[in-house]
């Protein structure tokens, strides 16, 4: 946010919108914020199905019947996507964001990466148990 | 100098990648991708189960926990994606993003909260 007072009037450098396409790594990044964008989508469509069963039985049966509209399976499946690539570069941060230390030495990041994956794993299988049994 | 609040909007955000990551995958296979094309039983999923579920002690924190933390993630990003995309953020942007992500949650807990009194 600026929240600058002054009077005087700063050199701004001009940005071009296409900046992030020149190189691979900005291209990466933007795709990784871009992530957010299904994020959101998607809990937007939780929330107004939450709305939805607040109304009763026959609103609520309308929202599952419009998430079998191949619009809602293709955002899903694009979602799925986006949400997997966000998750690969999370947990690609993770040992950067919070630095432990072994000893003197850093803690190795492998191991940190490696057991996120093994977390949601185990998210994926507990999931799918509780919609199968 | 007024202290910022830009601390509890990375704790949010934060907190959101985590759910992001480890939450959002498993729930939109199922409940967008498997339940809709009938692999799983589409029962599982029916009125009856999905309000006995955000009505239990359980279920409502699920519930918040996975619309709140998310949105606050994903409007946090756009904020500061506004910035990458060569708009000179204004209060403005910072109202609206912020505002929508508060508007999200507010609704999700009086919804919750409407659906356990009745």
């Amino acid at each position: 946010m600026n929240n600058s007072q002054s009077k005087r009037k700063p050199y701004v450098r001009d940005v071009k919108k296409d900046w992030w396409l020149k190189n691979r790594f900005y291209s990466f990044y933007m795709l990784r914020e871009f992530t957010c964008v299904f994020a959101a989508i998607y809990v937007v469509i939780l929330l107004w199905g939450l709305l939805r069963l607040s109304q009763g039985q026959v609103a609520f049966e309308g929202w599952l019947n419009a998430l079998h509209s191949p619009v809602a399976i293709v955002f899903h499946i694009l979602a799925l996507i986006a949400m997997l690539y966000h998750a690969k570069t999370w947990f690609a941060l993770a040992p950067k964001a919070t630095r432990l230390f072994k000893g003197e030495e850093l803690f190795p990041e492998k191991p940190i990466v490696l057991s996120q994956y093994i977390a949601l794993a185990v998210v994926f299988m507990v999931v799918l148990a509780i919609f199968i049994i | 100098m007024r202290r910022s609040d830009e601390p509890i909007y990375w704790g949010l955000f934060g907190a959101g990648g985590v759910v992001c990551a480890m939450l959002l995958p498993a729930l939109i296979l199922v409940t967008g991708i498997l339940i809709p094309l009938g692999v799983l039983d589409p029962g599982k999923m029916d009125y009856a189960h999905v309000h006995a579920f955000v009505t239990s002690w359980y279920g409502f924190i699920i519930t918040l926990v996975v619309i709140i933390f998310p949105i606050w993630h994903a409007m946090h990003r756009i904020y500061h994606g506004l910035h990458d995309l060569g708009v000179r953020t204004t209060r403005l942007h910072h109202y609206l993003c912020y505002g929508f992500a508060f508007f999200v949650s507010a609704a999700t807990f009086v919804l919750l909260i409407q659906m356990c009194g009745s």
